[in-house]
């Protein structure tokens, strides 16, 4: 095959590294006062990633003799990353400006950037190795981003933990990495399908699947490799909070989904029982470890671990009916977050620092209504009550699981998602019920509040129409893995 | 004969700077038996036809590591009498380690005398006929260029994290500006003056 067309296919990272290394140029002689010009090039260069997705980055067949699938399920993904990722660009300047210490660096965009990149590499991985240094360089940038605001304690705790824990699972990962590549004589996800297939070797290769899964789960922060998750999300900075509840999210379920079905698919009895447990388990504690909490931001990473799970449901699923499920699931689970994250960000005091415990929402109904609505629609919608799009994901993951024939655990995992819902419904009773505590200062970001209202309205019934289409592209997506 | 008589050379000093790496008192002559075991185990290398691994070592360990760690010892002052104190304390989890690696020795040498493992397949099989660097170079910029190139962003994204956790503009230093330093003129550092005797001087 033509080089130039396999270059074509991998356009989208092209676009987002060499971008990055521009703008890093840029950042390099232009110092601090080119923040702005770097955030809104990097914006474009999200954009061009996106359109190009459109090219033969999303035409299937494989690059690089195999290290790159350019299909729908990977073009899919990145859309959400890039969407994501631009997001987490456009909400930053502002939270950098009002926090006292740092400003926001030319820095940031470039890592964010590059992060994508990473991500892009990941959900389009068909070889182990490009999985590894697709995660590397995702992981890599987002220690960066968690300990941005250097002055801060939290924020260096935060990239600290984050890193050392990300380094342990990268351990962990690579280690089943290398027992799957021992055992089977390839990293080629379908190389490793066919060695899974043989029944050769099973019980080294099922050892390598463990070590493989643990990894992953840790990425995504699914029970019981989540502990990294509150802290880190609590102590770094909202725009890069948001940032990791929403774009790598999508890239390690990806991920994840990429490898269960192409490398694993085989030995879907084997993975079956610990994407079960992990869901449950995720489901469960992410729910009930969230009921005692103060601080929303940690609220909210527990929040995302109880989200993982439900995606998980959609994977034990398997089969295409499964991964749409998946991709269905983190597409609505992606707006809603970053919604609820923009509403975090609207929380200031009188003097415009950020305050993030969930005792200031009180009566915000009163004295801002507008964004007690949105985020009462985020909320009843990540409870997954109808007629929000949040019910109609959990309804499709509960729908997969119901037929593959997990009744049981189609049944648990509903059931414990009610527990979920006390404390998203709790936030809604604290702002609409409880004593009004001092209004919240500051004025809405134009950007930030063009951005909350689409995603408030997106989530709301009137997205509905959006969901033909969303049913389409994830059908079409998990076809492709097929 | 002579590569008989280079593996003994090799392998003999390798074992010698090896003890004398953990016996010697003073910490930097330990390191400095570390770098030429180094030195040694690469020659072992080059013996086995393992080019590629004998330049790693050397540029590896002894460039980089070896020396690095050097700088850690001359730089960081450890009291290693004081680290040395204890040693007796630990003296039967360390026999437990070694009895464990020589049982390990003893079972990879003896599942290696009984026929290695056999793998069904080669990812990316060789050419007898190549050396292992051409080898080697030939699979990294053909077909492993794109993780070679990601690999190469991960270290650039180290890079940038380095210099943007660490770096801030400082104040309360003076830094050497080398332009203004040589477009400085004679004429600007110095004054004729027609001094009168007996006067004091004015600065």
């Amino acid at each position: 095959m033509n080089y130039s067309l396999q270059l074509m296919m991998a356009l989208p990272e092209l676009v987002l590294a060499v971008g990055a290394i521009l703008l890093m140029l840029v950042a390099a002689w232009g110092g601090a006062q080119s923040t702005r010009l770097v955030s809104w090039t990097a914006i474009a260069v999200l954009i061009g990633a996106g359109i190009s997705l459109a090219g033969p980055a999303s035409a299937g067949g494989e690059a690089f003799g195999g290290l790159y699938r350019p299909d729908m399920f990977a073009a899919f993904a990145k859309a959400l990353i890039f969407l994501a990722a631009g997001v987490s660009i456009l909400i930053a300047p502002r939270f950098f400006a009002e926090t006292s210490g740092d400003d926001l660096r030319p820095e940031y965009p470039v890592l964010i950037l590059l992060s994508a990149a990473g991500m892009g590499m990941m959900v389009s991985a068909g070889d182990l190795m490009s999985l590894y240094v697709g995660l590397e360089l995702q992981s890599l940038s987002a220690y960066i981003l968690a300990s941005f605001m250097r002055r801060d304690t939290r924020s260096a705790e935060a990239g600290l933990k984050y890193f050392v824990l990300g380094a342990l699972a990268s351990g962990i990962l690579l280690y089943g990495i290398s027992l799957v590549y021992g055992f089977s004589g390839t990293t080629l996800f379908s190389g490793i399908a066919d060695a899974y297939a043989s029944g050769e070797q099973k019980t080294g290769l099922l050892f390598g699947l463990v070590f493989v899964f643990s990894g992953l789960a840790f990425k995504m922060s699914a029970v019981p490799f989540h502990m990294w998750t509150p802290d880190v999300y609590e102590g770094a900075p909202t725009p890069v909070t948001a940032f990791f509840a929403s774009a790598p999210k999508v890239a390690a379920i990806a991920l994840a989904t990429r490898v269960a079905i192409d490398a694993m698919g085989p030995a879907i009895a084997d993975w079956r029982q610990i994407v079960i447990f992990a869901s449950l388990a995720s489901i469960i504690f992410g729910s009930v470890a969230a009921i005692r909490q103060d601080n929303i931001k940690r609220l909210l990473a527990y929040s995302s671990i109880a989200n993982v799970g439900f995606a998980l449901v959609g994977l034990a699923a398997g089969g295409e009916a499964g991964v749409s499920s998946v991709l269905y699931y983190v597409a609505i689970y992606v707006v809603m977050t970053l919604g609820s994250f923009l509403v975090v960000l609207q929380m200031r005091d009188a003097e415009g620092r950020p305050v993030e415990t969930i005792a200031s929402l009180a009566g915000m109904s009163r004295t801002r209504p507008g964004l007690a609505v949105a985020m009462a629609i985020f909320m009843f919608s990540l409870a997954g009550i109808p007629p929000l799009l949040g019910f109609f994901s959990k309804l499709q993951v509960f729908l997969a699981a119901v037929h593959a024939g997990l009744f049981v655990f189609a049944a648990v995992a509903a059931a414990a998602s009610t527990i979920g819902a006390y404390y998203y419904l709790k936030i809604v009773k604290v702002m609409y019920f409880d004593e009004p505590a001092p209004a919240f200062g500051g004025r809405t970001d134009p950007v930030e509040g063009l951005l909350l209202v689409i995603s408030a309205v997106v989530i709301s019934p009137l997205g509905w129409p959006l969901l033909g289409f969303l049913e389409v592209w994830t059908g079409a997506a998990a076809k492709a893995l097929f | 004969m002579i590569q008989l008589l280079a593996f003994y050379l090799f392998a003999a000093v390798v074992c010698v700077s090896g003890a004398f790496t953990i016996l010697s008192r003073n910490p930097v002559h330990s390191v400095l038996w570390l770098i030429l075991a180094f030195f040694n185990a690469a020659g072992l290398m080059v013996l086995a036809n393992a080019e590629f691994i004998a330049m790693l070592l050397v540029i590896v360990y002894v460039g980089a590591v070896a020396v690095l760690f050097l700088f850690v010892v001359m730089m960081l002052n450890i009291d290693f009498a004081e680290l040395r104190a204890g040693v007796m304390k630990y003296a039967a989890v360390g026999f437990a380690l070694a009895v464990a690696l020589v049982a390990e020795i003893l079972i990879a040498v003896g599942a290696y005398s009984a026929g290695t493992l056999q793998l069904g397949r080669r990812i990316a099989p060789i050419d007898a006929k190549v050396n292992n660097i051409e080898a080697i170079g030939q699979l990294l910029y053909s077909r492993y260029l794109f993780v070679f190139e990601g690999a190469g962003l991960v270290l650039l994204v180290a890079m940038i994290g380095a210099i943007v956790l660490t770096l801030r503009p400082r104040t309360d230093v003076k830094p050497q500006k080398i332009s203004r330093q040589v477009q400085r003129r004679a004429k600007d550092a110095t004054r004729n003056v027609n001094h009168p005797v007996g006067q004091g001087v004015e600065l």
